[in-house]
């Protein structure tokens, strides 16, 4: 039978099949940080379960963190406590912390494909949903809850029905200043915010085909802003090429091994998808929001449309906006480049590029945050930083920072903020913060102009 | 976890479209290691003004409304895994959520923590909010193992899916780390063919 990448990856993992279409899935690496976890280590100690396979977890500090001297306590209570919870569950079961500080530290799904964790192949979980970032490298990732974190933890096991597949296919070529993250939020503004619920989604054509580890990292990242559980892209020689000679990659023979291994996960030609949709390249442009979730986007240069229902209307009196407005020319106080969504240094790079003997406009805070340490260091390496700080950002130290604003990095209220990340939720950049969706590009062009231009005019 | 069977209850009416995990909770309060006093945060921003006073026009804080029941529109639960949303709800007393449309991650969590979501059709959830607007204390009764959710009032009902496995976890108060657990053999085999 014909299969697909993800039936590929999914049936190497099943353990068992059940009754009632229920499969026991092995579960090959976990990640955990300090927000979700602490509630699934309390249960198995209540219920005297021991952590079953350690040595296959890896824990970070991401959520909660702050931004600025991370060399000292952390200030806020509540947060420094969670943070030493997590460091005391890591020591008592034998699990590998990258906790603040360390040179590995950072957002868990920028730092696990850094360092050769994730690969081809696998499946991986996390308590977050964010977790379909590593899908870029076709493995199967999928965020999930404290509960299952604690299943995970108990047995390296979930108990899960199959997901149905769903393919989405871009061919052509993009047209310059349109990255990934426009890819996805076109892809998402057309299908709504929950399309993909019950699927997992691959992600193919050209489009794909070109685009580089991170790029393809950006665009599966989102797949959870379209109800999908994940999403994946098939490895290609790209995808090798990034992991060879990191950390954690097999070395050697072993890499050579594994590379033919997962040479033979793509799709095969003429396997069934339960969904498929298709979009041209040539019709995406530059993209941003202007509501209150990932699917209220529009082209850069489009209006506000007009729908008559009460959510919509809701949604844009929150933004402050009207039905038909254009975004262009709208003044922007906060400007925010980071997250597991685009805080890699390629990223930082399109920013940088465009930047670069420019200065940001004096009104705006312009915020610049490295999704991990390794990326902090790449950023100094490249002279990016002196970029930066002589255009007047402030660039600070990794963390998740504004994307969610659990730690002090947080919007004032009724402010705009053109972000990089990848929630517009009202509140979710802090109270009453009002979060506009694009790309490191965009966002960097509103940082200078101090206001949202129409990128699309510009030679970038 | 609770066990759940049936239940008879009046219900809160949420009309919107699109509830996500940051609205049921706000990453604010996620800073806790137990799971202990969720409720008080639930929808913490839309129960509260700016100024801290409580926005009595929001459905929650309307005292015609009561009861362990919340009826929201399409799409409820989107956004983040975090499962403290399903704590929240479960912490402020509600034990069964009725919508069109449930984002997955809620959905597994809610009845990880013994909180029935129920998926009706749009016609069905329009007639629920119209019945609940014109009689707030009309009955709505939800009976698991018949898999049929009733407005009494109206004398209309629908049944809905749940998986078997799911439902006797539910209707015993059992949980799926127990059953993991017992195949640890099963899967100690499974890695062991890997190797
Ligand atoms: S950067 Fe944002 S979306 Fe990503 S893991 Fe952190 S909080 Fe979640």
């Amino acid at each position: 039978m014909k299969k697909t990448l993800f039936d590929k990856v999914w049936d190497a993992h099943v353990v068992k099949e059940m009754k009632n279409k229920l499969q026991i899935l092995y579960i090959d690496k976990h990640l955990i940080h300090e927000v979700t976890s602490p509630q699934a280590f309390n249960e198995l100690e209540q219920r005297g379960i021991p952590v079953f396979r350690p040595e296959q977890i890896v824990a970070t500090a991401d959520h909660n963190t702050p931004t600025t001297d991370q060399h000292l306590p952390v200030k806020d209570e509540m947060s420094r406590k969670q943070l030493e919870q997590l460091n005391k569950n890591c020591a008592k079961n034998n699990i590998t912390l990258y906790d603040l500080g360390h040179k590995y530290n950072g957002i868990a799904h920028v730092m696990a494909p850094e360092l050769g964790i994730t690969q081809p192949g696998m499946t991986m979980v996390c308590g977050d949903s964010h977790t379909s970032t590593h899908g870029a490298f076709g493995s199967i990732a999928f965020g999930i809850g404290t509960s299952q974190v604690a299943q995970v933890f108990a047995s390296q096991c979930l108990l899960l029905e199959k997901p149905k597949s769903l393919r989405i296919t871009v061919n052509g070529t993009l047209k310059p200043g349109v990255l990934p993250k426009d890819v996805i939020l076109y892809i998402i503004a057309k299908l709504g915010t929950n399309s993909g619920t019950g699927y997992f989604c691959e992600y193919a054509g050209t489009v794909f085909e070109e685009m580089s580890m991170e790029g393809r990292m950006t665009v599966c990242n989102m797949s959870i802003e379209m109800g999908a559980r994940g999403g994946m892209i098939a490895p290609d020689e790209t995808t090798f090429d990034y992991i060879k000679g990191r950390e954690f990659a097999p070395q050697g023979e072993e890499f050579d091994k594994k590379t033919a291994y997962w040479k033979t996960l793509p799709t095969d030609e003429g396997a069934v998808f339960d969904q498929e949709y298709h979009f041209k390249a040539e019709d995406i442009e530059p993209m941003i929001t202007f509501g209150t979730n990932p699917g209220m986007g529009i082209k850069i240069h489009e209006n506000i449309p007009a729908e008559d229902n009460a959510s919509f209307e809701k949604s844009l009196a929150y933004m402050d906006f009207k039905k038909g407005q254009s975004l262009v020319d709208q003044k922007i106080n906060y400007v925010f480049i980071g997250s597991c969504t685009n805080g890699r240094i390629e990223d930082f790079r399109a920013a940088a590029n465009y930047i670069k003997g420019k200065t940001k406009a004096d009104h705006v805070t312009a915020w610049l945050v490295p999704g991990s340490q390794q990326v902090a260091k790449q950023i100094e390496d490249e002279g990016l930083k002196d970029i930066f700080e002589q255009a007047g950002f402030q660039l600070r130290q990794p963390g998740c920072s504004a994307c969610l604003a659990m730690n002090d990095d947080k919007i004032p209220e009724g402010e705009y903020c053109v972000s990089t990340s990848n929630r517009n939720f009202e509140g979710r950049q802090g109270q009453g913060a009002r979060t506009i969706l694009a790309s490191p590009l965009v966002a960097a062009a509103t940082a200078i102009n101090g206001k949202i231009i129409d990128i699309t005019k510009q030679a970038v | 976890m609770d066990k759940f069977t049936k239940l008879t209850s009046s219900a809160i009416p949420l009309a919107i479209e699109n509830i996500d995990t940051d609205q049921i909770i706000p990453a604010r309060f996620l800073k806790a290691t137990d799971k202990e006093g969720f409720g008080e945060n639930l929808f913490r921003d839309w129960r509260f003004n700016k100024d801290g006073s409580i926005n009595t026009e929001f459905p929650l804080n309307d005292k015609t409304y009561s009861g362990s029941i919340l009826v929201a529109g399409d799409n409820f639960g989107c956004g983040s895994s975090r499962e403290h949303a399903a704590w929240a709800v479960q912490g402020y007393g509600i034990k069964v959520v009725v919508s069109s449309f449930f984002a997955d991650i809620f959905k597994g969590n809610a009845l990880n923590n013994g909180v029935l979501p129920i998926q009706v059709s749009p016609a069905f959830l329009e007639e629920l909010f119209a019945e609940i607007k014109k009689d707030p204390t009309t009955l709505i009764e939800v009976d698991l193992g018949n898999q049929k959710i009733t407005i009494l009032s109206a004398d209309s009902s629908e049944d809905f899916d749940i998986s078997d496995y799911k439902k006797t976890c539910l209707i015993n108060g059992y949980d799926d780390i127990d059953f993991l657990v017992s195949n640890k053999d099963d899967i100690e085999a499974f890695e062991g063919s890997r190797a």
